[in-house]
């Protein structure tokens, strides 16, 4: 049919999903730890180079639509990767990439050996769940693939070094469980009115229906399950927990992955199926979701000035820099939507750097506890100064990837004459500067107790990927044309398709 | 323990080999009738359950390993995703089956037959493991 050259990359797209699958259950097979991990970080960076292909396809040729076993869409299930969803498929694979090199060194600490091939099988299962729900261009197999991520994600969470691990992932899964129920409901509930489950079909056919009931509550089901699932502030109990539990590789993944893809998912929902008219001006979806961002920037924040774990610290913290994500959505206006996309693009950046740092702080002292930190900065200058980049960048400070986010933000409410709101964006990023001064103070202005014992530099195994995290946070902090470019199109692209 | 239930016992040897062979019907007449890979998994998964609740859970052990148990759950996958490999290299998309042999019709056959036996030996082995870690958990705390 095509010449084999050819053939074999235009099947990238099902190689993202299938090829982790298959690497996955390899895992299983072959017992031996490194093996294991050799394969999984192969795949995860061979992944990445896949999605930096699409989206440069995608830049240069539009959107790619693939049909799975030869059937044509809407009749057949298609994988279908625009704009949007390549920036967030690169997000996945590429945090997973560096952040599964990192995990030779830190799992030893904390995972026994015997369990190191599954533990790489559940990551690499996660990761096709993410990439899956990422890419895929049919709604029931959104919530499958998000089936797949959750439950692998739980296993993931439940290998942490304490009990409480298990009681955080049983947390966690009963809180995804009813936000994975709620969105198969709203799924569920569109196919009735729209007889599709493909999503360009679905939107064509629910603009031919108008919106009725089923469709407000299928809207209102969609939106409370992926809010779940992406800890909008009253439903981020789990959150807190599970990062904080968690081994400390399987945190610097989920934190920068996990909530990401679910943002992707309700901001499918939303733009590409419903349209900005139905959430926004009939519904008002807004005038929930901006409250919601805007108590959880603040909550977030404070509770994490008073945390003594750093590691909850920065877990409430996810909590508030969500709140920036889905405000820039509740704009629903260009810019404010390309500071939420490149928000997600720069916070999966910076958090897993930090997480990152965390492991590193735990492999050498044993402990991510605020006492533990004390004089850190003259006995793992490497690790901490990469903490002081990636928290400057948290607070928004110019040339790093936090300030492109917060600027575009900031220009949005102005943009739309929400004063108020813009001013409160600056106020809560001062508080970033309280919870990261706190950990910086302990670590460079405090001595080390006399009593304590030797501590090494970070082993070089886990010093890399950290600081290609931090590079990365400072390059596209300055260059920002493909992040904040690539963002800029998909919000017009979303926004132009909603209207 | 051996001389009770001796219904149950002669009842579950004649029933034992019935349920495994009716798996197997439901699993290769799945691809022109009703059944498939999942239903036969877990008829085939039951029999096992049924075996190591009449004869014990040793005697179901020796037969069924777990480490075994868990290379058949992953070469079912292996095998589902190793046809959508082939359709690809064969030149069509992922999971087409229409290309694996000449002519469409034997080739659609031929690949769901395929898929349905990698999901069947999954979930099979799936549902037997479940089973065992269960009633594992069970004994090692009564001891």
């Amino acid at each position: 049919m095509h010449d084999s050259g050819l053939s074999i990359s235009s099947h990238l797209p099902a190689f993202q999903i299938a090829v982790p699958l298959l690497s996955a259950v390899i895992c299983v097979l072959i017992r031996k730890a490194r093996a294991a991990w050799l394969l999984a970080t192969t795949v995860a960076w061979a992944a990445f180079a896949g999605a930096c292909v699409l989206l440069n396809r995608v830049i240069l040729h539009g959107t790619i639509s693939y049909e799975q076993g030869g059937w044509t869409p809407p009749w057949g299930i298609e994988l279908r990767i625009d704009l949007f969803n390549a920036l967030v498929l690169i997000i996945v694979t590429g945090i997973c990439a560096v952040v599964i090199s990192a995990s030779l060194t830190s799992l030893s600490m904390e995972v026994p050996e015997k369990k190191h091939n599954l533990f790489y099988a559940a990551f690499l299962l996660c990761m096709t769940g993410l990439a899956g729900m990422t890419i895929t261009g049919d709604v029931f197999n959104i919530f499958v693939f998000l089936e797949i991520s959750s439950l692998s994600s739980y296993a993931l969470i439940s290998q942490g070094a304490t009990r409480r691990a298990l009681t955080s992932s049983i947390q966690y899964l009963v809180m995804g469980t009813i936000g994975g129920t709620l969105l198969l409901l709203g799924i569920g509930m569109l196919y009735m009115v729209t007889g599709t489950l493909n999503i360009v079909d679905m939107a064509d056919q629910l603009a031919m229906v108008g919106p009725n009931r089923t469709v407000l509550v299928a809207l209102a089901c969609v939106t409370v399950g992926t809010s779940i699932k992406l800890a909008v502030f009253p439903l981020h109990i789990w959150l807190p927990n599970a990062y904080t539990y968690a081994p400390a590789i399987v945190t610097a993944f989920l934190a920068a992955t996990a909530t990401k893809v679910a943002f992707y998912v309700l901001a499918r929902f939303i733009f590409s199926i419903f349209g900005v008219e139905l959430a926004f001006e009939q519904l008002h979806l807004d005038r929930v979701l901006m409250p919601l961002a805007i108590v959880a920037m603040f909550a977030g924040s404070i509770v994490a000035i008073y945390q003594t774990d750093i590691k909850r610290m920065l877990a409430y913290s996810s909590v508030a820099q969500i709140g920036y994500m889905l405000l820039g959505l509740s704009m629903a206006s260009v810019t404010g939507l390309t500071g939420g996309i490149v928000h997600l693009f720069n916070h999966a950046l910076m958090k897993s750097g930090l997480f990152l740092v965390m492991a590193c702080v735990l492999y050498r002292v044993g402990s991510t506890h605020i006492d533990a930190m004390r004089g850190l900065g003259k006995r793992m200058p490497f690790t901490m100064a990469a903490f002081v980049i990636a928290g400057l960048s948290m607070i928004g400070v110019p040339l790093t990837v936090g300030f492109v986010s917060k600027w575009y933000l900031v220009s949005a409410a102005m943009e739309s004459g929400q004063w108020p709101v813009a001013v409160l964006i600056l106020l809560s990023s001062l508080l970033a500067v309280v919870y990261i001064w706190r950990v910086v103070e302990v670590a460079y202005f405090q001595e080390a107790p006399e009593d304590a014992p030797e501590v090494k530099k970070a082993p070089i195994g886990l010093l890399v990927p950290v600081w290609t995290l931090v590079f990365a946070i400072i390059f596209f902090g300055i260059f920002t044309s493909l992040s904040a470019g690539v963002a800029g199109d998909a919000a017009r692209m979303l926004l132009g398709a909603g209207s | 323990m051996v001389t009770r239930h001796v219904i149950l016992r002669s009842l579950s040897k004649v029933l034992i080999p019935l349920i495994m062979l009716f798996a197997l019907y439901v699993q290769f007449h799945g691809d022109y009738g009703p059944g498939g890979g999942f239903q036969a998994g877990v008829i085939f998964g039951a029999g096992i359950i049924l075996y190591s609740l009449i004869f014990g859970l040793p005697k179901a052990r020796m037969v069924f390993r777990l480490r075994v148990l868990q290379i058949i759950m992953a070469s079912g996958v292996l095998l589902y995703g190793s046809v959508g490999i082939a359709t690809i290299l064969k030149g069509g998309n992922f999971l087409d089956y229409n290309v694996l042999a000449h002519d469409p019709v034997h080739g659609q056959h031929l690949g769901i037959l395929l898929v349905e036996l990698g999901v069947g030996l999954t979930v099979c082995s799936v549902m037997a493991t479940l089973f065992f870690l269960f009633t594992e958990r069970r004994r090692r705390e009564d001891v």
